[in-house]
């Protein structure tokens, strides 16, 4: 973690440290600015909030949302649950992984996004649903998932 | 000329399926022809199939059209949609679609209709009677009007809210906490997101009136993460809630504190259950607890606390508000008041379904839901999300009542109905219920911890024709350990959806049957 870094941890403490129960939401704050929450901030979070390293460890591994390495720039999470599969969730997964050359929890070789399992997005009437980033997207067909992840890149491309 | 007043729903469904985007090019179509709108951005009717759903005032109330894509948005303007005239779109008066017209809306009463960042819409629309009547009476009389409407907890479990109440009114301590369980993650359901995006304001003077009734002066909203637009919402109305006074140090001037706060999750699962939450809250991992003691006397930090349900708070302002008897007049046996269900999966037309207990599954499979998407006879539908029963045709007649499901060994829910149709093998959802429960247990009970993991490699062994008699035995009596030696819900309930397919849909489980029936299903 760069010195930059870690003195983002430690002011996203003190921000948070008055809170009852301050923990997840310094870890929901770190993963927010540095798009995950690095091994090395675990000792820090525990000396400012006077926890053990074991402690802040079994919280950040506990929750299936936190990353604990660098993702890609975008985090594409694809509902695995059942009225997803009722509507050809699991024809899409497969679509998904094999045209992004990545499995769940892999980013792809340009850095560009990350793909997440979840477990229901509340879009259960309009599925397959993805979410990319915090945007929801239903009735995702393959074609579809294409032409958003290629909306996506030159979205990116054309970014500043 | 007067703006005329557009509706396009902000809901997170809506807006997955294209809803901004509509409303963008309805905006510039308008400004381009000269036409003066007003913009509201509702929450969603809940007719998910027909979203976009755009409604316009008119002089004979709100006509809908549906489902508008960006790309209709001009041949709607060329036949002068906005003042409600004819286009192949047209839906007629919102009110009058059967699928709203015939149901029972109390707590969702508000959903669509208003604009959920508004609290004047709000208001305009009865919001905040039921606080009001509260406020002038005993806190013992507000739990007595809880108890008496007979509302059990919206979640799942469905324990009489007003009795969880008492017991937070009867314990003496420095502090009380009101804790709204926000964790919908029952696959099939997504009555707390619509409620929450759609008028969040009905929740937030729920938990308040919660507050007062106990002596809790702080509440939070444990929501999960996957709901941005709801934390939007509810980020939004709770700002405005503070400035008018509605939430605060003294509530309306009254001398009452309630201070609420939104808390985010991090996708587990079991945060849905009402101890892990508090565990969650607290900044641990979110581990159940073990029970006694009861959360109403040993909750957050060791305090007592009420912790309920979105629906279930959210239904509370209106039971204040017309009575107790009034709520309790619907329903029926011991399950009073209305549910919000959810029609979701392979299913023509989705979407939220506000009844009151009493009607069966299929009136709304078919009366509402129109059957399957694909157009194929419904084979199996999954009530109450991952831990709930596969039903089979022959228990469409079910009603939902929270005691005749427990009859036919299902359960209610949160009211989540996920359809499935002919396609489905049986066999692989029994196999998904145990991978669900091994990926979600929290670690704590070793029937749910191993049990699970080991329930997915013998389904695998009996899905393989490996000595299979033996397999099935093993495996009932694997279902038996969890049910009877889980902790909570997730060990003790996993075997509902493994045992229903299995004693519904043997034949999904006999690798002959399965290698002849590969044949005829098409890809």
């Amino acid at each position: 973690m760069s010195r930059t870094d870690m003195q983002t941890v430690t002011d996203l403490c003190a921000q948070n440290k008055a809170l009852p129960g301050p923990l997840m939401p310094i870890l929901h704050a770190v993963q927010n600015r540095l798009g995950f929450v690095p091994h090395d901030a675990v000792p820090l979070i525990a000396r400012e909030l006077n926890l053990s390293i074991a402690e802040v460890h079994g919280v950040v591994t506990f929750y299936h949302y936190f990353r604990k390495e660098r993702g890609g720039r975008h985090v594409v999470h694809l509902c695995r649950a059942e009225a997803c599969q009722s509507v050809g969730g699991g024809v899409l997964e497969a679509h998904a992984k094999r045209s992004l050359g990545i499995d769940f929890h892999g980013t792809t070789k340009d850095g560009a996004l990350s793909l997440e399992p979840v477990f229901c997005l509340g879009n259960c009437a309009l599925g397959p649903a993805i979410m990319i980033d915090e945007r929801l997207h239903g009735r995702v067909s393959a074609q579809r998932f294409d032409e958003l992840m290629a909306g996506m890149r030159s979205a990116e491309a054309g970014a500043p | 000329m007067n703006a005329v007043k557009v509706y396009v729903p902000r809901d997170a469904a809506a807006r997955s399926v294209g809803a901004d985007q509509t409303a963008a090019a309805i905006l510039a179509g308008a400004q381009r022809r000269g036409i003066a709108i007003d913009l509201v951005r509702n929450g969603s009717r809940g007719l998910l199939w027909l979203e976009p759903l755009v409604e316009i005032e008119t002089d004979t109330g709100r006509v809908a059209y549906g489902p508008v894509a960006a790309g209709d948005v001009e041949s709607l303007l060329d036949a002068e949609f906005t003042a409600g005239k004819p286009h192949r779109l047209k839906l007629g008066l919102t009110g009058e679609i059967a699928y709203l017209k015939n149901q029972e809306r109390l707590t969702f009463a508000r959903v669509g209709l208003t604009d959920p960042r508004s609290i004047e819409d709000y208001l305009a629309h009865g919001g905040y009677r039921g606080l009001h009547a509260a406020l002038d009476m005993q806190p013992a009389a507000v739990v007595a009007a809880v108890t008496e409407s007979g509302l059990r907890g919206r979640g799942g479990a469905a324990f009489p809210a007003g009795i969880k109440w008492k017991t937070v009114l009867g314990a003496s301590a420095g502090q009380k906490y009101v804790v709204c369980n926000a964790d919908e993650g029952d696959s099939g359901t997504f009555s707390d997101r619509m409620l929450m995006e759609g008028d969040p304001f009905v929740l937030i003077e729920g938990m308040t009136i919660a507050g007062i009734a106990t002596g809790a002066t702080q509440g939070y909203i444990y929501l999960r993460w996957e709901y941005p637009d709801a934390c939007a919402a509810l980020q939004a109305a709770i700002g405005v809630a503070y400035a008018r006074g509605y939430l605060g140090e003294s509530i309306l001037g009254g001398g009452k504190r309630f201070d609420l706060e939104v808390r985010l999750g991090a996708g587990a699962y079991i945060c849905g259950e009402e101890t892990s939450l508090l565990e969650s809250l607290e900044g641990k991992r979110g581990q159940v607890r073990f029970k006694p003691p009861l959360p109403a006397l040993q909750g957050l930090f060791g305090k007592p606390t009420v912790i309920n349900n979105v629906i279930t708070l959210a239904s509370v302002p209106i039971i204040l508000e017309r009575g107790a008897a009034y709520y309790q007049h619907f329903g029926l046996g011991r399950s009073r008041g209305t549910l919000p269900l959810q029609l979701a999966g392979n299913i023509k037309r989705g979407g939220l379904v506000e009844k009151a207990f009493g009607v069966t599954l299929r009136e709304l499979l078919y009366d509402y839901g129109g059957g399957s998407l694909s157009g194929r006879p419904i084979r199996a539908v999954q009530v109450g999300g991952p831990l709930g029963a596969y039903l089979p045709e022959s228990q469409f007649d079910t009603k939902i009542d929270y005691e005749a499901f427990a009859e036919i060994k299902a359960m209610l829910g949160h009211g989540g109905i996920v359809v499935f149709d002919d396609t489905v093998d049986m066999a692989a959802q029994a196999r998904y219920a145990m991978e669900f429960c091994a990926i979600e247990s929290c670690g704590k009970c070793t029937p749910c911890r191993i049990g699970s993991t080991r329930g997915v490699e013998v389904i695998d062994r009996l899905m393989a024709g490996e000595n299979a008699a033996k397999q099935e035995a093993i495996l009932r009596d694997l279902c038996e350990t969890m049910t009877y030696g889980s902790l909570c819900a997730l060990g003790g309930l996993t075997p509902y959806p493994v045992l229903s397919a299995m004693n519904h849909f043997p034949q999904d489980f006999v690798k002959a049957a399965r290698d002849a029936a590969r044949l005829r299903i098409p890809a």
